[in-house]
């Protein structure tokens, strides 16, 4: 246990020390970089992100993995713009779309859970049904007029720390969503029951069963919160872009396990943290912003990120087969 | 009599032919013989049946690979994306973008294409076998950089090409039948030489079913992922090849785009566990055959495309409960309650 807690440090401390470094390298660099209103704009490009990332965490902490993330932001989002195109209002449709997340992590984590299924094949499948029907329900995008959508596209909190316009930036109101998800995230997995058998169940499955928790409940409820999160995910979305479109986001999910994993999150289950995920996806922000600003090609951010990835994963290799040596030379000596 | 056919019956490849053949009669009524209709055109065979044979060669080729790939318990998704870099390094070369020293020549356009799928490959199973990485993220790593790549060399632009001879790959003929027919012949036949008449198999299953176990009795479990990985990565590229050969060009976003679900699905098809364990490459390429003409088949009935998705989505969850211990349990618990409670009503 000692050994993990060590990696989850380490990776941590690691990742915001990264983020400062690449925060700084962008203010040398460039002209404007440094301002409140850059910091504040990875906020509002990418709350999204950080919202599905915060939902795969749970999923990933228990050991498991969805890849039907971004497939589910488009489907909602698809699902939105075109219930509110045949005049549904938005305060029925958006609760329609998060009930429809609950119920495609419900199927997945019973599928996964009862059945015994890999959860890559079942996740794999969501994610190919739920673009299948995106397309089935519209080929074309279809834009969002609704006022309350416009309203939550457009509002946005001015904040002035000083005269200077570097100290000058604004959030969107969306952004407030995040911070909710955030804070409810931290308070699940850190303060309530639930939380701690996710953890467990993510150290050993067998363990968690024989200690008498309720696998089967941690389990779905894990993947239900990521399919729900991914669904507001998908409601902020679709709030920042002010359209449905099925083709949107492919291949999100890697930035979302990205996230988490550059957050100190361990693939092999056990150990994690929301708030590690949230700087992750900030780190990605940045790649982003950098990218833009040295004007290159789009797709340098897909493959730094997936660069990051890899460094990370082999990074926490590294300390946990390291950890195991020591382990395995204090036994021997004793 | 009746025991041969049982004897059949308990062939792995015995069910997907069946059902091929099932597709195939089902098309043969709905077109009133149509279907089967083989004419001959400049010496080369054209029909439907030709048809769902060349346009799943690509789909076969997969198959195969990703076949030893599941049999370890692993997956590959990576394979779209490798045949995005290997249709975008053949066209760049041909093309003179790319090393122009070559001056576009194809043969030599084709090998450099398939070494970068062994490359792409082998870091699969660096990942996997050395670093031990769960082998979705792995792969999915280059499911996302490696179109990136693709792009990059590239410059994010379609390239088209103008080479009859790179054309060959996927529409040329040999005593009548398509090119890619004879490729994969060639890929599926080396493969199936190797896995049964060496060790490979016994091995790779033995693998599937517990790795912990192969490994202390004596199997060098790693070097039998990277190589396995690796055959994956090069079978990948020369889809690709076959590919970008059929839209004489490159284009990075399409390449085999989703096709990944495709071969899992004509593995699963095929009856191979994918929990890992119990593999056949035979019916795997039958099971390519059956997602193929179920494509043919759904167009031909007039059905939207963006259906076959859904319908392939829920057929793959379809089969893995049929192959799932624990639903097999759950039907026969009802069953017998079923049974014990028509006893009880005598």
């Amino acid at each position: 246990m000692r050994e993990k807690l060590r990696i989850k440090n380490i990776s941590l401390t690691m990742t915001i020390v990264l983020f400062l470094i690449m925060f700084i390298f962008g203010s040398v660099r460039y002209d404007h970089f440094f301002s409140l209103s850059t910091f504040l704009n990875l906020f509002n490009d990418n709350a999204y992100l950080m919202i599905a990332g915060i939902g795969i965490t749970f999923v990933l902490i228990t050991g498991g993995i969805d890849i039907s993330i971004s497939s589910t932001i488009a489907f909602t989002g698809v699902f939105m713009a075109y219930s509110l195109q045949k005049g549904i209002p938005s305060y029925i449709v958006i609760p329609m779309a998060l009930i429809i997340g609950i119920i495609i992590g419900a199927v997945q984590g019973s599928l996964i859970h009862y059945f015994k299924l890999q959860p890559f094949i079942v996740t794999l499948a969501g994610q190919f049904l739920m673009r299948g029907l995106c397309v089935v329900i519209s080929e074309a995008s279809i834009p969002i007029t609704d006022e309350f959508f416009k309203f939550m596209a457009l509002g946005r909190i001015q904040i002035k720390l000083g005269e200077s316009k570097a100290l000058n930036g604004k959030i969107y109101y969306y952004v407030l969503i995040f911070v909710a998800v955030l804070v409810a995230g931290l308070y699940i997995l850190k303060k309530t029951p639930f939380g701690r058998a996710v953890y467990a169940i993510g150290g050993s499955e067998q363990s968690a069963e024989l200690m008498g928790l309720n696998v089967a409940r941690t389990k779905i409820g894990a993947y239900i919160i990521s399919s729900f999160c991914a669904s507001l995910a998908g409601v902020v979305f679709s709030f920042y872009t002010l359209a449905g479109y099925g083709l949107q986001n492919m291949g999100m999910e890697l930035d979302a396990i990205s996230s988490a994993v550059i957050g100190g999150t361990l693939l092999t289950g056990g150990v994690g943290s929301v708030f590690g995920t949230a700087v992750g996806a900030m780190i990605q922000g940045i790649i982003q912003t950098i990218v833009t600003y040295e004007n290159l090609n789009t797709w340098w951010t897909k493959v730094t990120i997936a660069g990051l990835l890899c460094f990370f994963i082999v990074v926490q290799r590294i300390i946990a087969v390291r950890a195991e040596s020591a382990k395995g030379k204090s036994l021997a000596a004793a | 009599m009746k025991n041969k056919i049982n004897k059949l019956s308990q062939k792995q490849a015995f069910w997907p032919v069946i059902i091929f053949l099932t597709i195939i009669l089902f098309n043969t009524i709905m077109t009133k013989g149509e279907f089967l209709s083989i004419s001959i055109v400049d010496g080369h065979f054209y029909g439907r049946i030709i048809d769902i044979f060349r346009n799943g060669g690509k789909l076969m080729i997969l198959a195969a690979g990703m076949t030893m790939v599941l049999a370890t318990g692993g997956t590959d998704i990576s394979v779209g994306s490798v045949m995005a870099i290997s249709g975008a390094i053949a066209c760049s070369i041909i093309n003179g973008n790319l090393l122009p020293g070559l001056g576009g020549n194809v043969a030599m356009a084709i090998i450099l294409a398939v070494c970068a799928g062994i490359i792409c490959g082998l870091w699969n199973g660096f990942l996997v076998a050395q670093i031990k990485i769960q082998p979705i993220v792995a792969t999915m790593i280059l499911l996302v950089a490696g179109r990136g790549i693709a792009q990059l060399i590239t410059s994010g632009k379609i390239i088209t090409i103008n080479s009859d001879a790179y054309y060959f790959i996927n529409g040329g003929y040999i005593f009548g039948l398509p090119f890619p027919l004879y490729i994969v012949l060639f890929l599926v036949g080396i493969l199936l030489l190797f896995v049964h008449r060496s060790a490979f198999g016994l091995f790779l299953e033995s693998i599937g079913c517990n790795s912990l176990a192969s490994k202390f009795a004596g199997i060098k479990v790693n070097r039998f992922l990277l190589a396995i990985y690796t055959i994956s990565g090069a079978f990948a590229s020369v889809a690709g090849l076959i590919e970008s050969a059929g839209i004489k060009g490159a284009d990075c976003n399409n390449a085999g785009l989703n096709i990944e679900l495709d071969a899992i699905l004509a593995v699963a098809i095929g009856g191979t566990n994918l929990m890992g364990g119990r593999f056949s490459i035979f019916s795997s390429v039958i099971g390519a055959l059956i997602v193929q003409s179920i494509t043919t088949t759904v167009l031909a009935l007039g059905v939207p495309a963006a259906y076959i998705r859904v319908l392939k989505a829920l057929l793959i969850i379809v089969i893995c409960l049929s192959q799932s211990g624990k639903f097999k349990l759950h039907i026969s618990k009802i069953a017998v309650s079923k049974k014990k409670e028509e006893a009880v009503a005598l």
